[in-house]
């Protein structure tokens, strides 16, 4: 991909915090129009890089280029053109939602005018047009994500950023957040969603790079990385955990014995026709299954798989 | 990345897209305006302000009425003066006015350590906005508080019996100082706040002031501590005010023999002046550098 097409670029980003190196020599590209996905466990520097993507923090070391801007020299260039949802919430906790969506509106300078004109339009977009003037403070957790969502919205930013939107909600919050940034990429918007789940990264981005240790170790869409670690898993709880030898021979690869879950998995690659197999074989073999399941391979998985590929 | 970029989208992409964004708002200002978007940045801080406190009317009137308790225990309880001729209402009000503007430090402190550790401090950092808007927003804010915050002290003061002699125009340039005292301590409190922004660092300071705060002549006269104590007291930027102020208002305590006490009012302009001249903008810097 050349520059040219791209939102964002990362090139050699390093910072320390003290004897932490929590990026070291991250490199990202991000096409113009896209999710990007950036998928990693905790600590392994996703903040971070938002934080310097986003002008709040300065690395010691490489060069990020946002909407082809230098973040590093033209900050406030960058800051006009992107929003940024961070970590922890960033609105004002005290104000109501509509208060603190007309403040950053005038921020942004619409004036006072549109800035309430835009305040009402993104409330009602994001479902919060009911909550009259109360504090965002008293806010579900859900609501108050799709407030600051709603802010980072306000002066319709090019390159959007969103660290981990989901963390800390409930399934229903989750939902609606999902709903929330769905609806609003397709005008161009070039979007960077950090998350510690796999699921979430498959539903929203287009393409995924995976950090740890403060530099990316795959990357590639959904798909790609799935297929890198040997394909869907085969889960079989078994009734008596004796007979999970027996099992294990039954299913097809290398299967994995869990004596305290009475559990047998394995990786699949035909999710329809393993779960059938299986399940005929189990029967054939007489072994009483309590559970066969296919699922997606886990974050902690990839992450087994991918780090297993680096050490050989 | 080249080998796998046409990859890139997955086949529901498109539909999951819907309406969108148009963009193109422009926020870079010109030259020009750039002192006016300041402005309006920090007048729109101010009112961020002030909308919380109009959430929180209970701590507005104790912070109007803390000030007001202290004069009424020194006026009252504690009263008689120490070393101090003439009446003695009339000594103290001028000084424990000084007094109430310098703790303002403390108030703003607070204020602003409470704030830097809000997320929404993150969000203002990352938006196209004049960089010292909050913390000069948070200054005109605590300066409007503290217009009120005087006119209950002169109010209450009057009501105790204090009066000034001198006439509107020398009233005018007596509050005049002890504003722009309170402005000098305020930019002390907001780079306080950015240096040791801990609520702990904050106790501290609540408690060092207390000390500083009779280290000056503001409810005693400084000729009736020892010689060298005194010398500390009358260079006190607190005692500068107070001394001015009491010499605009026609109030005893004026008339003292040393540099300090005879030019009081040049005192009490230029120790604001190189304050505000050295905190301001390393407290607008360290504002910009947060977290760098
Ligand atoms: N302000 C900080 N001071 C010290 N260490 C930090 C700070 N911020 C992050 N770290 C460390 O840097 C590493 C990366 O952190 P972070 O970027 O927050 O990771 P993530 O967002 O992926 O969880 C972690 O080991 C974290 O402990
Ligand atoms: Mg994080």
């Amino acid at each position: 991909m050349s520059d040219h097409d791209a939102a964002i670029v990362v090139e050699g980003l390093r910072k320390r915090y003290g004897a932490k190196q929590a990026l070291d020599g991250l490199d990202l590209t991000v096409r113009a129009g896209t999710v990007q996905g950036i998928l990693g466990p905790n600590g392994a520097g996703k903040t971070t890089a938002v934080r310097i993507m986003s002008t709040l923090l300065r690395p010691e070391e490489g060069r990020v280029e946002v909407a082809g801007i230098d973040v590093m020299t033209r900050a406030g260039e960058v800051r006009s053109r992107i929003g940024l949802l961070g970590q922890n919430a960033a609105v004002d906790e005290e104000l109501g939602g509509r208060q603190n969506l007309e403040m950053f509106g005038r921020l942004y300078h619409l004036g006072a005018r549109r800035a309430g004109a835009r305040a009402d339009e993104l409330l009602a977009r994001f479902g919060l047009e009911d909550t009259g003037g109360k504090p965002v403070g008293q806010y579900s957790g859900g609501m108050r994500r799709r407030l600051d969502l709603a802010a980072s919205l306000i002066a319709r930013p090019e390159v959007l950023f969103l660290d981990e939107p989901t963390t800390g909600l409930d399934p229903r919050g989750r939902t609606e957040v999902w709903n929330a940034v769905r609806s609003l990429v397709g005008g161009g918007t070039t979007v960077l969603l950090t998350t510690q789940y796999l699921e979430e990264a498959d539903q929203l981005a287009d393409r995924i790079a995976v950090i740890d240790h403060g530099k990316v170790i795959a990357e590639g869409t959904a798909d790609q990385l799935k297929s890198r670690t040997g394909g869907d898993r085969i889960d079989v709880v078994l009734r008596d955990a004796s007979q999970l030898a027996r099992a294990a021979a039954l299913l097809p690869g290398a299967a994995v014995t869990d004596e305290d879950r009475r559990m047998v998995s394995a990786t699949v690659t035909d999710r329809m026709a393993a779960l059938t197999r299986t399940v005929g074989a189990l029967r054939a073999a007489g072994i009483e299954a309590e559970d066969v399941a296919v699922r997606r391979p886990t974050l902690d998985e990839v992450f087994m798989h991918l780090t297993k590929g680096d050490a050989a | 990345m080249s080998t796998t970029r046409d990859m890139g989208r997955t086949s529901d992409a498109a539909d999951v897209r819907g309406g969108g964004e148009v963009q193109g708002v422009s926020t870079v200002p010109g030259p020009g305006s750039k002192l006016g978007w300041a402005a309006a940045d920090s007048w729109t801080m101010t009112r961020r302000e002030l909308a919380h406190w109009a959430r929180r009317p209970v701590q507005v009137v104790v912070g109007l009425v803390f000030p007001v308790m202290m004069l009424l225990m020194f006026g009252y309880l504690i009263g008689g003066g120490q070393g101090v001729d003439g009446d003695f209402k009339d000594y103290l009000v001028p000084g424990m006015l000084a007094m109430t503007m310098a703790f303002g430090l403390e108030a703003t402190m607070l204020a602003v350590t409470q704030d830097l550790g809000k997320g929404v401090i993150d969000r203002f950092r990352s938006m196209p906005m004049a960089s010292g808007a909050v913390l000069v927003g948070r200054s005109v804010a605590d300066m409007l508080q503290s217009v009120v915050g005087l006119a209950v002290m002169i109010a209450v003061g009057y009501a105790i019996g204090w009066r000034w002699h001198e006439g509107f125009v020398p009233f005018l340039g007596a509050v005049g100082l002890l504003l722009l005292l309170r402005f000098a301590m305020l930019w002390i409190g907001i780079h306080l706040a950015m240096v040791a922004g801990k609520p702990e660092m904050v106790q501290a300071v609540q408690i060092l002031v207390w000390p500083v705060g009779f280290l000056s002549n503001a409810i005693a006269s400084p000729e009736s501590m020892p010689s060298w104590l005194g010398a500390v007291v009358e260079w006190n930027p607190m005692s500068a005010t107070a001394t001015a102020v009491r010499g605009l208002f026609g109030n005893p305590g004026a008339d003292g023999d040393s540099w300090a006490a005879q030019n009081a009012e040049l005192l009490a302009v230029a120790w604001p002046v190189v304050l505000i001249a050295v905190f301001f903008p390393l407290a607008v810097k360290r504002f910009r550098d947060l977290s760098h």
